[in-house]
C-alpha cells in the first residue's frame, strides 16, 4: 500500500467525476456524479484510517525554477476536513437529487441540466480535497482560488433572480482575498529566495527565518484571504447575500465545506508559518471574532429571510472558531478544529431543513411561513433538533466544539469568553424564535396550498444521517478530539508557547 | 555575407514575402488565396524551424556589423512571435468563418456600398496581398527585436508598423469603420514614429553612436550631458509605449481593435505588443541599464496608469471586441510590472532564478495564446453576415453552444490569472521580479488592478452562460484553421498553468542580451 499514491488518487476521483458527469446528460448524469461521490466517500474513508498508522505524504517537484512542489499530507486537521467534505458531498447531490424539475421555484429562473450541478459540485469537492491535503502554498492556493470558479457557475445555473449581483460579489469578494495572498504568496517567494532557495513547501518555509516586519506583512496578507472566506465582521457581506440566491445544496458546499479555508488556513499558514506575527496580532483579531459573533447573531435574529438567517448565524460561530484559534492554548485551537467539523454537519443540516421548506413554498421569508408543524411534523421535528444542534445544546457536537473553546480561552482571556457567552443566549433566541414564527400557530390558507406533504424517503435519509452525525459526535467527542487535538499540539509547540490549560474535549 | 547567417530566418521571411508580391502577379486569381497562404504558411514553419536550430545550437553572436544582436532573448523572442504570427495566418486564410469568404475585402479600391464593390464581390475577388503583407510584418517584428543600433530599430518599427496600417483597413464588413481605424492608427503611429526618431536623434547627440552598447558605456563613462540623455530616453520611450498600447499612449487601442479585421486585431494584439515589449525590454536594460534608477519609477508611474485604466474603462465596456481592447491595454501594464523591476544577472539576481526578461517572455507566451483564442471566438459570433460583438449579441453563447462557451471561459480565466492557467502563473513571474526589484508596492497595485480586470472577464462570463440566449445571433460554423487556433489556446492554456517548468527553463536560459 505504501506506492499507491492514495492522496491523489482521493483528490482526482472526484474531477475524473465531474468529467464524465459533464459528458453524460440529463439524469443519467446526475447518478454518475452520485455514484462518484460515494466512490469518493469509501477512499476518503480510507484514507482517514490510513493516515492514522502510515505516512501518506507524497512530494514531487512542480516548477523547479521557482521551488513549488506538488506536495500532499495529511495531518489531524486535514484527516477532519477530507472527512467532513466526502460526507457532505453525497448529501448535498442527495439533496440536489430533482433540481431539475421546475417545481422547485423560489427560482422561477431558467436552470441548467441537473449533471451540470454534479459535476460542478465535484469539482468543488475535488479542489477542496486538495486545498486541504496541500504542503505547499503555491498548490494550495492554485486550488483555493481555483475552488471559486464552480462555486461561481453553481450560483449562476441555479440562483435566484438576483444571482448575477451575488456571484459576482461572491466571486469579487473571495477573489480580493485571494489575490491579497497571492501578494504575500511573492513576498514569501522572495524571502525565502532571499534566504538561500525559492521554496514554497510549508516545512521549509516555517524553517527559515523572515524579517519580524516582513513576516508581519505577509501575515497580514494571509490572513485578510482567511478573514474573507471565514466570513469575518466587517468582510462577512457577500454571504448572507449569496445563501439567499443560491440554491441551498450550492451553499452547503460554500459554507460547509469551502469556508472551512478560512479556519484551516489560518491554523496552518498564520499559525504555522508566522508566529510571532500571530501573536502580535491576536488582540485586534479576538476583538474582530467577538464582533463578528455578536454581530451575526444580531442579524440572524433580525432577519426576515430563513437562509439569510442560516448564513448570518455561521458567520457568528466562525466568530467563535477564530476565538479559539488565536486564544493559543492547546484546548481552544483543538475545540476550534472540533467545532469546524462540527459546524459542517449543523450548518449542512440547517441549509437542508430551510431548503425542504423553500422547495415546497416557494419562497424563504419567514412571514411566508406559519403553522408548519401541524403539516409537516417530522419537517418540524428535524428543523428544531438541527435547530438546537446549532445553538449548541449539550449531546450535539457544536456544544463540544464551543465549550472547549470556551474552557480553553478562558484562562487567557477571561472577559472576552465571558462576553461570548453572552451570544449562546442569543444563538438559543434566533433558532427558538425562527422556529415559532414559521412552525407554530395556525397555518395560514396559502401555507396550507403549499405544504401538502412532509418528509419524504430520499429527505428524511439526507437529513437522518446528519442529525446522526451531530449526535454521535456530541455523545462521544474522543472520536473527533483525537484527530484534532494531534494539530492544536502541533501547532501550539511550532508557536512555541506553553500551554496555559491542562485539559481536553474529554476531560471536562 | 558570412555575417547575416546568423539572421537568416529574417531573411528567409523577408525574402518569403518578396516572393509572395511576386506570385500576385504570377499565379492566376483563382489559385491565388490557397497558393499564398500555403506559401506563407511554409516561409513562417520554414523560419521557425531554423530559429529553433539555430537556438539550439548556438551562443549568440552579433550578426549585419553588430547592428542585429541574434541572442537568447532575439531567438526565443523570434520562437514566440514566429508561432503566434503562424497562429494568426490560420485565421486569416479560414474562409468558411465567413460562409466562404476571406475575412478581408474584396477590393480595398473600390468605394465602399459602391457598384465597383458589388462587382468585385460577385467575381469572387480577395486581397490576398494580405499575405506578403503579413510577412513583410513580421520581418520588421522580427529584427525589432534583435535590433541592437537605434536606426535599425527605426527602420524596423516602421517596416512592421506600414504594412498593420494597410491590413487595418482591410475589413470585409463595416469598412468605414476600418478605414477610419487604419487612418487613426496610421497618424498617430506616424507621430509616434516622429518622437522615436527625435529622441534617437538626441540619444545620438549624447553619446556619439547608435549602437546601443555605446549609448550604455557613454552613461557609465558620464561623459555627455545628462539633459540630452534623459530627453532622448523619454522620446525614445513613448515611441515603443506607443505600439505596447501603454496609457498615455493608448488612444489609438480601442478604435483600432475594434474596426480592423478580427484576425489582424488578434495578430496585432500580440505580435506588436510582443516586438514592443521586447525592443523595451532591450534599450531599457542594455542601452539605459546603468541609468536604471532613473526610469524604473518613470516606467512604475506608467504601469500603474496602464493597468488601472485598463481595468475601469474596460469596466464600463459592453461590447466583446472593445473589452478585449481595454483588456490588453491592462495587460500592457502587467507586462511593463515586470519590466520595472529590472531583476537580471546584472541587478545582482543569482543564477538561476527566473528574472525580468524570462518573466516578461513567459508572460507574453501566456498572455497570447487566449488572446488569439479570443478573438478567433469574436469572429464567429455574426448578426446578419456581419460580426456581432455586442454583449447583447453574446448572451447566453454558452448555453447555445457550449464547447466555444467553455473555451471562452478558459480564455477569459486565464486572461484574469485564475489558476490551472498559464495566466496566474504568468502574473506569479511578473509580479515575483518586480517584487525582487523592490517595488513592492507596484506589485500590490497590480493585484488590485487584476481585480477590477477580473470583474470585466467574469462579466463576460456571466453573458455567455448567465443570460438568456440571444435570438437574431447565429454563431457560424468555425473552419479548420479557427479550431486550431481555439484548440492550441486551451490545451497551451493548460499546459502553462500545470506544467510551466519546461517553458520557463527554456526562456531562463535564454534571457541574458548580448551586448
Amino acid at each position: 500500500m505504501e506506492n499507491i499514491p492514495m492522496l491523489t488518487i482521493l483528490g482526482l476521483l472526484p474531477l475524473v467525476g465531474a468529467l464524465v458527469a459533464f459528458g453524460v446528460k440529463g439524469r443519467a448524469g446526475r447518478n454518475v456524479a452520485f455514484g462518484f461521490s460515494l466512490l469518493t466517500f469509501a477512499v476518503g474513508f480510507a484514507v482517514f484510517h490510513m493516515s492514522l498508522h502510515s505516512d501518506l505524504a507524497q512530494t514531487v517537484d512542480w516548477i523547479p525554477q521557482i521551488g513549488a512542489h506538488y506536495a500532499l499530507s495529511v495531518d489531524g486537521m486535514a484527516r477532519a476536513m477530507v472527512l467532513l467534505t466526502v460526507i457532505l458531498t453525497p448529501l448535498v447531490l442527495a439533496f440536489e437529487w430533482n433540481n431539475d424539475t421546475p417545481h422547485l421555484a423560489a427560482h422561477k429562473t431558467p436552470r441548467w441540466d441537473v449533471n451540470v450541478f454534479g459535476a460542478l459540485a465535484l469539482l468543488v469537492e475535488g479542489f477542496a480535497l486538495f486545498v486541504f491535503m496541500s504542503a505547499d502554498v503555491l498548490l494550495f492556493y492554485l486550488f483555493f482560488e481555483g475552488s471559486l470558479i464552480p462555486l461561481f457557475l453553481m450560483i449562476v445555473g441555479w440562483g435566484g433572480e438576483k444571482r448575477r449581483g451575488a456571484a459576482l460579489k461572491f466571486l469579487l469578494f473571495s477573489l480580493a482575498g485571494g489575490l491579497v495572498m497571492l501578494v504575500a504568496l511573492i513576498g514569501v517567494y522572495a524571502a525565502t529566495s532571499a534566504a538561500g532557495n525559492p521554496t514554497f513547501l510549508v516545512s521549509e518555509i516555517a524553517a527559515i527565518e523572515i524579517d519580524p516586519r516582513l513576516a508581519r506583512w505577509l501575515f497580514a496578507g494571509f490572513f485578510f484571504a482567511f478573514a474573507v472566506k471565514a466570513p469575518m465582521v466587517p468582510v462577512h457581506t457577500w454571504l448572507p447575500d449569496t445563501a439567499e440566491q443560491a440554491t441551498p445544496g450550492t451553499s452547503t458546499m460554500l459554507v460547509g465545506v469551502l469556508d472551512k479555508i478560512g479556519t484551516f488556513g489560518m491554523i496552518k499558514f498564520c499559525l504555522g508559518l508566522f508566529g510571532e506575527a500571530s501573536q502580535w496580532a491576536s488582540q485586534l483579531v479576538i476583538i474582530v471574532a467577538v464582533v463578528s459573533i455578536f454581530y451575526g447573531a444580531f442579524m440572524a435574529i433580525t432577519s426576515k429571510n430563513l437562509l439569510r438567517l442560516v448564513a448570518y448565524t455561521s458567520v457568528s460561530h466562525f466568530g467563535f472558531m477564530v476565538l479559539g484559534i488565536f486564544a493559543f492554548t492547546i484546548t481552544s485551537i483543538a475545540g476550534s478544529i472540533f467545532y469546524m467539523l462540527a459546524h459542517g454537519f449543523s450548518s449542512a443540516a440547517m441549509f437542508f431543513v430551510v431548503g425542504f421548506l423553500v422547495n415546497r413554498r416557494g419562497s424563504a421569508e419567514i412571514s411566508d411561513f406559519g403553522g408548519v408543524q401541524r403539516l409537516a411534523p417530522v419537517l418540524a421535528g428535524t428543523f428544531l433538533v438541527s435547530g438546537l444542534a446549532t445553538l449548541g445544546l449539550p449531546g450535539t457536537a457544536n456544544f463540544a466544539g464551543e465549550f472547549s473553546i470556551m474552557v480553553g480561552a478562558f484562562r487567557v482571556i477571561p472577559v472576552m469568553v465571558f462576553v461570548s457567552v453572552i451570544a449562546t443566549v442569543l444563538a438559543g433566541l434566533y433558532v427558538l424564535w425562527a422556529y415559532q414564527r414559521v412552525f407554530t400557530g395556525e397555518p395560514t390558507e396559502e401555507v396550507r396550498e403549499k405544504i401538502t406533504d412532509d418528509l419524504g424517503g430520499r429527505e428524511r435519509a439526507i437529513i437522518g444521517v446528519l442529525i446522526f452525525l451531530l449526535l454521535f459526535f456530541g455523545f462521544i467527542p474522543r472520536f473527533g478530539a483525537s484527530v484534532s487535538e494531534k494539530t492544536a499540539t502541533a501547532t501550539m509547540s511550532q508557536l512555541g508557547i506553553d500551554d496555559p490549560v491542562n485539559g481536553s474535549i474529554g476531560g471536562k | 555575407m558570412e555575417a547575416f547567417i546568423p539572421a537568416a530566418p529574417l531573411f528567409v521571411v523577408f525574402i518569403g514575402a518578396i516572393i509572395g508580391v511576386a506570385m500576385e502577379g504570377a499565379v492566376p486569381r483563382l489559385h491565388r488565396p490557397t497558393i499564398q497562404s500555403w506559401w506563407t504558411a511554409l516561409v513562417i514553419v520554414a523560419a521557425l524551424g531554423w530559429t529553433a536550430v539555430d537556438w539550439n545550437r548556438g551562443q549568440g553572436t552579433l550578426s549585419a556589423k553588430a547592428s542585429l544582436a541574434i541572442d537568447g532573448p532575439t531567438w526565443a523572442a523570434w520562437v514566440l512571435l514566429l508561432f503566434f504570427g503562424l497562429l494568426s495566418l490560420l485565421l486569416f486564410a479560414d474562409h468558411r468563418v465567413g460562409g466562404g469568404e476571406s475575412p478581408f475585402v474584396a477590393s480595398a479600391s473600390a468605394v465602399p456600398a459602391s457598384q465597383a464593390e458589388r462587382d468585385a464581390i460577385a467575381a469572387r475577388q480577395e486581397q490576398t496581398e494580405v499575405y506578403p503583407l503579413l510577412l513583410f510584418s513580421l520581418t520588421g517584428m522580427m529584427s525589432f527585436i534583435a535590433a541592437n543600433d537605434m536606426i535599425t530599430m527605426f527602420v524596423s518599427l516602421e517596416i512592421f508598423s506600414f504594412p498593420l496600417y494597410i491590413l487595418a483597413s482591410l475589413a470585409r464588413r463595416r469598412r468605414l469603420l476600418s478605414q477610419e481605424a487604419a487612418l487613426k492608427y496610421f497618424l498617430l503611429g506616424a507621430l509616434s514614429s516622429a518622437l522615436f526618431l527625435y529622441g534617437l536623434a538626441l540619444l545620438y547627440g549624447f553619446s556619439g553612436s547608435f549602437f546601443l552598447r555605446d549609448i550604455d558605456s557613454s552613461i557609465t563613462s558620464g561623459a555627455g550631458s545628462e539633459p540630452l540623455l534623459l530627453a532622448g530616453m523619454g522620446l525614445v520611450s513613448v515611441g515603443i509605449l506607443f505600439k505596447l498600447g501603454a496609457v498615455p499612449f493608448h488612444n489609438w487601442v480601442p478604435d483600432v481593435y475594434t474596426g480592423s479585421p478580427t484576425p489582424v486585431t488578434g495578430f496585432m494584439a500580440i505580435c506588436t505588443k510582443l516586438a514592443a515589449a521586447v525592443g523595451l525590454l532591450r534599450i531599457l536594460y542594455v542601452a539605459l541599464g546603468a541609468m536604471r534608477w532613473d526610469w524604473q519609477l518613470y516606467v512604475a508611474v506608467i504601469a500603474v496608469l496602464t493597468m488601472l485604466a485598463g481595468g475601469l474603462i474596460g469596466l464600463m465596456q459592453t461590447d466583446v471586441k472593445r473589452l478585449m481592447a481595454y483588456s490588453s491595454i491592462a495587460h500592457a501594464g502587467f507586462i511593463l510590472t515586470g519590466v520595472v523591476g529590472a531583476t537580471t544577472v546584472i541587478s545582482g539576481l543569482a543564477e538561476g532564478r527566473i528574472g525580468s526578461v524570462a518573466s516578461v517572455l513567459f508572460y507574453l507566451a501566456a498572455y497570447g495564446l487566449p488572446t488569439l483564442g479570443t478573438f478567433a471566438i469574436i469572429a464567429l459570433v455574426r448578426r446578419s453576415g456581419a460580426e456581432s460583438s455586442g454583449f447583447d449579441a453574446w448572451a447566453g453563447l454558452g448555453r447555445r453552444r457550449p464547447v466555444l462557451g467553455v473555451a471562452m471561459t478558459i480564455f477569459l480565466l486565464s486572461m484574469a490569472g485564475m489558476p490551472l492557467t498559464g495566466g496566474l502563473i504568468a502574473k506569479i513571474m511578473v509580479f515575483a521580479a518586480a517584487w525582487q526589484g523592490h517595488y513592492q508596492w507596484l506589485v500590490v497595485v497590480a493585484v488590485v488592478a487584476s481585480l477590477v480586470t477580473a470583474g470585466f472577464y467574469f462579466r463576460v462570463i456571466w453573458v455567455l452562460f448567465g443570460e438568456a440566449p440571444s435570438e437574431q445571433t447565429a454563431v457560424v460554423q468555425p473552419g479548420a484553421g479557427t479550431w486550431t487556433v481555439i484548440w492550441t489556446g486551451i490545451i497551451g492554456t493548460f499546459v502553462l498553468g500545470v506544467c510551466p517548468g519546461p517553458l520557463l527553463e527554456v526562456l531562463n536560459n535564454a534571457a541574458v542580451f548580448l551586448r
